[in-house]
């Protein structure tokens, strides 16, 4: 398969999810060292061990938080803030599971520093509820059942937003292109492209966020 | 979980120069090549420093010699998107839609696409090979299927970037600023080939950071393309490409710059086929010797042989569909 070429991953190399989720218990009790002082001269540096303090702009609030600077923001939204939605998959840029939105454009949370997201507006899947309802993008994934498994949808669905907020009516071939970026292991995709289609529908007769 | 590091985000291009001229320090642009080398553990950082504070850095203008100013820290998506590219240099705004993914190239900065890590399997695992270090390249005697048939010499790499051949195929060159000052290096010559340093990919020097791209005004007659041929469409790194920036005067070709990705440890120039093409029409004949003369000198390894071919069909192809229309 294309994507093993770019891997030499042996059992037992690299990060499990378990080992993953094993390490964060250590790390949010870390003890709060170097922070930087307010008005402090920038450059600011950190110590390794160091937490950083940060505020972050997440499905609307603003939230202050202490951060390590190795930590990304797929971690920092999962295990530090508990917004699951956003999901782990390859966390080497792969697979798009922890697609989330970056003042409107999708990008991978595996792949962002959460301090490199600083200053900018985030947007989770929950995030594109519309109060207690779905939002349109996530109804026509219902609607047109674009999943098996579910386990790549919120970050389809986050996809596809981004998709559909920067051309509004995508060809088929559009869609497909905007959507590359998001693989389903379940292979739902001819549902996937419909339920994109159908959103951008609804938005055309004026329905939609 | 990344290793631990430091972590700043000056304000001024000086201050970054500063701190990345330090041992240890890593330069992060968009993350996206970065943070897969650090998790992966194919280099360590004590300390990254980050452009993202510098948005000097960030956006495509005008130069006043009628050419593009493309900052270090424009992302590929804006350069797919930008008509100016699309119109006057169409190799570089297709090369970048090519580049991986719509959420990569978001976040993917041209800068770092420029001086990106290559790909290799064995250079990204767990072997202390030739270029990082070690004193073999396991892809000679190894799994070397989309490894390099041209330049390879004790490393067998491919440069994995798209950007890259196209830039340097519209001559583009670089501007490289250091504590100690500043220089422009032409995309031709900013990569190192593995005669030259096998463990180097840039000629930047520790501490010397990509400030921006300047494509020189495009000379009447210009017509250019990027193609690449990969294994599945959804995204996926070149298998093979090629970047064609032709002159034309009337039916005739007066300068032929060719510059090929998958082929070699550094973006390729292809001179036996520019060689055949200048000063000729872009008949079927001289077509198909260009094609052939652009490989005429590979040397495929154990399980790529089927590359040579494979270029001389996709150069066909692209040199076919430019001179249409002559
Ligand atoms: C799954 C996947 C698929 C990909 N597919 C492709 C593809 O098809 N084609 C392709 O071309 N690329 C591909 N890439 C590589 C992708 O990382 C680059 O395209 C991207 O543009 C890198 O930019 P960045 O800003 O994220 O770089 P970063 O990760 O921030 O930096 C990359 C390297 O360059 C250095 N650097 C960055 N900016 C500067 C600067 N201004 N001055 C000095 N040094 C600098 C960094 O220190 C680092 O070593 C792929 C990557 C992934 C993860
Ligand atoms: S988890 Fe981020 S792309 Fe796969
Ligand atoms: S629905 Fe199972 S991975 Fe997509």
């Amino acid at each position: 398969m294309a994507r093993d070429r770019n891997r030499t991953d042996k059992p037992g190399k690299g990060v499990t999810r378990r080992g993953f989720l094993g390490t964060v218990g250590a790390g949010a009790v870390a003890a709060v060292t170097g922070l930087p002082r307010p008005g402090e001269a920038v450059p600011e540096i950190t110590e390794p061990k160091g937490m950083v303090e940060t505020a972050l702009s997440i499905n609307g609030r603003m939230h202050r938080l202490l951060v390590e600077p190795r930590w990304t923001l797929l971690f920092v939204l999962r295990e530090q803030m508990g917004i699951t939605g956003t999901k782990i998959g390859c966390a080497r840029g792969e697979c798009g599971a922890c697609t989330v939105l970056m003042d409107g454009s999708p990008r991978y949370a595996c792949m962002t520093l959460a301090l490199e997201a600083q200053g900018h507006e985030i947007t989770t899947v929950e995030g594109l509820m519309d109060g207690e309802e779905l939002g349109d993008v996530q109804q026509a994934f219902v609607e047109e059942d674009a999943f098996q498994c579910g386990y790549c949808t919120a970050g389809q669905v986050v996809a596809a937003q981004g998709l559909l907020a920067a051309n509004p009516s995508p060809t088929v071939d559009e869609i497909r292109a905007g959507m590359a970026g998001n693989l389903c292991r379940c292979g739902a995709y001819v549902h996937i492209f419909r339920a994109v289609e159908r959103a951008a529908k609804g938005r055309g007769k004026g329905g939609g966020r | 979980m990344l290793p631990k590091f430091t972590y700043s985000r000056p304000g001024s291009l000086v201050q970054v120069a500063n701190l990345a001229a330090r041992p240890g320090t890593r330069v992060h642009a968009g993350g996206t090549d970065l943070l897969g080398c650090l998790r992966d553990g194919v280099f360590g950082a004590e300390s990254l420093v980050s452009l993202s504070g510098l948005s000097d850095l960030r956006g495509v203008t005008p130069t006043s010699g009628g050419g593009l100013r493309i900052g270090a820290l424009t992302t590929i998506a804006e350069i797919a998107a930008n008509d100016a590219i699309s119109d006057r240099y169409p190799a570089l705004a297709q090369a970048a839609a090519s580049v991986a993914s719509p959420q990569l190239r978001n976040q993917g900065t041209i800068g770092g696409n420029l001086c990106q890590k290559p790909r290799c399997w064995y250079y990204r695992g767990d072997f202390h090979c030739l270029r990082k270090g070690g004193d073999t390249c396991y892809a000679f005697d190894g799994e070397n299927q989309y490894h390099c048939i041209l330049g390879g010499d004790g490393c067998y790499i491919v440069h994995p970037s798209d950007t890259a051949p196209a830039l340097a195929a519209l001559g583009a060159r670089v501007t490289a600023v250091s504590a100690g000052g500043r220089r422009t290096i032409a995309v031709e010559k900013l990569h190192v080939p593995p005669s030259t340093d096998p463990q180097r990919e840039t000629a930047l020097e520790p501490g010397e950071i990509l400030t921006e791209v300047i494509l020189p005004p495009p000379p009447s007659g210009l017509r250019s393309s990027y193609r690449k041929i990969r294994e599945r469409a959804s995204w996926d790194f070149a298998v093979v490409g090629v970047a064609l920036a032709l002159v034309f005067d009337g039916h005739t070709v007066t300068t032929a710059n060719i510059f090929l990705s998958g082929a070699a440890p550094v973006p390729w120039r292809a001179r036996q086929a520019e060689e055949v093409l200048n000063g000729s029409n872009l008949d079927g004949a001289t077509v198909e010797r260009a094609a052939h003369a652009a490989v005429a000198d590979a040397e495929p390894l154990a399980h790529n042989a089927y590359k040579v071919p494979l270029f001389a069909g996709l150069i066909k192809e692209q040199l076919t569909t430019l001179g249409g229309g002559t």
